[in-house]
């Protein structure tokens, strides 16, 4: 091994997917060896079955698909909101010097804080858990937009400018297609950091979800249910990165030249 | 002041904050002139060029085109800069359309012109490149189309060829020559390399050390169309000479002054 020398495409495969099967035979190892009790850790396969028991007998791709579907409504309206302000932030100094104190600060309130006060305001319905996500995401997303839309190359807004271009023209034809592969991987992390609220959100105060699954697995003391409920999580988070890196390379081929 | 100048420069002064970049500095240029400018670094060449593009503003005096004060940068002033400036999401197609999308030519209208300057600069067949997927020398190429296509009353060009190896260069120059000599697009054009000021320019100005000020102003007696072998010519040698001594004078008194400060 040398510092920074890139590995092969096929050795990246195997070497991705061996940490994974050590991480299971080490589980496995531990659980079917009796070196933990059943009931704080549940095997492996004990596991896979009892999800299976979830998906065809108890409804939990319902569960499943409350969840992505709150995750995903708080997270657009998010972006929806994020997206403008923060590239008049970026664009505009005045703007930013107005938004910029206030935002930095509310991004360090956690979302889950306001889990109690929310459920006060909007009760334990939808908007609820669609506010925590919001508030979780907004701030993020603002933030770090108006960053990237204001690290623009200025030689390329001077160029611009000596050809001609209106202040509205540079923005919308320099400011956010320059800035638009780095925005899509600001939104491909914060939808992984929204994957975090939506959880909590649905520990307190839900009737679906896989959080609530999780909560009622833990009186129960269902490992098993768990530790199905946080693979799931995983996975779905893990296809909708793959999805997302996906779509921003088809989006935007310029910006995977010369990398 | 001649009466075909479309560029009047007159006592134009840039102080930034304590240091005087740029002094009292008057310049004249004719239409269809191709004006070098030469000058040690930071003299303040690349001050001047940026006042005219309306990318920087002077402090003082006075800069007109064809009689109006220029207020900012605008599409008159087309540019061509030392950094790669072509925008990284748009095609080589793309980019030189550009500045006629900003004034609202119709699509097909756009298409046909940027092609005949792609063209010009030799670029034909990388219409759908993106600028990463070309040369230095070739971004450059592309750069200058954006900035002929646009029909600009001057082109301004701040070192264009500074990051180029020497004969992608020199190739460069021929290149821009011969687009000038066919189309006598009025130029202004900042360089260090005296080589490059006498063989493009039809008069090359000297500027002084910091701060600026046009120190020496000389018609290039070399006639149209130039090829490189002119390079060798008595007439080029003697005026390289004495180029050569009047920037290696204030080349000197620059660095006598970075070693007193």
């Amino acid at each position: 091994m040398k510092p920074l020398v890139p590995v092969a495409p096929g050795t990246r495969i195997v070497l991705g997917v061996s940490f994974f099967v050590l991480f299971v035979a080490v589980w496995a190892a531990a659980t079917f060896g009796g070196f933990v009790s059943k009931t704080f850790l549940a095997d492996p396969l004990t596991m896979v079955k009892s999800g299976v028991t979830l998906l065809t007998q108890m409804g939990f791709g319902w569960d499943i698909a409350w969840t992505v579907w709150r995750v995903l409504g708080g997270f657009v309206i998010a972006a929806a909101l994020a997206l403008p302000l923060g590239v008049a932030m970026g664009a505009y100094k005045p703007v930013e010097a107005f938004f910029e104190p206030f935002v930095s600060f509310a991004r360090y309130l956690p979302a889950s804080a306001f889990i109690p006060l929310l459920i006060l305001w909007a009760g334990i319905g939808e908007t609820q858990k669609l506010a925590v996500i919001f508030i979780g995401s907004f701030f993020q997303l603002v933030l770090m937009i108006a960053v990237t839309v204001g690290n623009t190359r200025r030689d390329l807004v001077e160029a611009a400018y000596t050809l001609g271009v209106s202040d509205r023209g540079l923005i919308r034809r320099v400011l956010i297609p320059g800035a638009a592969p780095e925005i899509a991987e600001t939104l491909r992390m914060v939808l992984g950091w929204a994957w975090t609220y939506v959880i909590v959100a649905e520990l307190i105060g839900a009737s679906t979800g896989i959080g609530h699954m999780i909560t009622d697995s833990q009186a129960l003391l269902a490992t098993d249910h768990i530790i199905f409920g946080i693979i799931v999580i995983g996975l779905i988070g893990l296809a909708s990165d793959l999805a997302f890196k996906w779509v921003n390379r088809r989006l935007f081929p310029w910006a995977q030249l010369g990398r | 002041m001649s009466m075909n100048s479309i560029l009047t420069v007159r006592g134009v002064e840039r102080r930034f904050e304590q240091t005087l970049a740029l002094q009292a500095t008057d310049l004249d240029v004719a239409e269809n002139d191709f004006i070098t400018i030469l000058g040690p670094s930071g003299c303040g060449k690349s001050t001047l060029l940026r006042i005219v593009a309306g990318l920087d503003t002077q402090t003082r005096g006075e800069v007109r085109l064809d009689g109006h004060p220029i207020h900012g940068p605008g599409a008159d002033r087309g540019m061509v800069f030392q950094s790669y400036t072509l925008f990284p999401w748009l095609t080589v197609l793309d980019n030189v359309c550009f500045g006629l999308r900003e004034r609202g030519l119709p699509r097909a209208q756009q298409l046909e012109q940027a092609q005949a300057f792609i063209a010009k600069v030799g670029l034909r067949g990388f219409e759908h490149h993106y600028p990463k997927q070309l040369s230095g020398g070739m971004q450059q190429r592309t750069a200058l189309a954006r900035a002929l296509a646009n029909d600009p009353r001057m082109l301004l060009m701040d070192e264009p060829f500074g990051a180029l190896d020497h004969q992608t260069r020199e190739l460069m120059q021929e290149l821009l020559l011969g687009i000038w000599e066919a189309q006598r697009k009025t130029v202004l054009f900042v360089t260090h390399d005296i080589d490059e000021a006498v063989f493009m320019g039809s008069r090359v100005v000297v500027m002084s050390a910091r701060p600026g000020r046009i120190k020496l102003d000389r018609v290039v007696p070399l006639a149209h169309p130039r090829h490189y072998s002119v390079k060798t010519t008595p007439a080029f040698a003697e005026l390289k000479a004495e180029l050569t001594e009047a920037v290696r004078t204030e080349v000197l008194a620059a660095q006598a002054q970075q070693a007193a400060a």
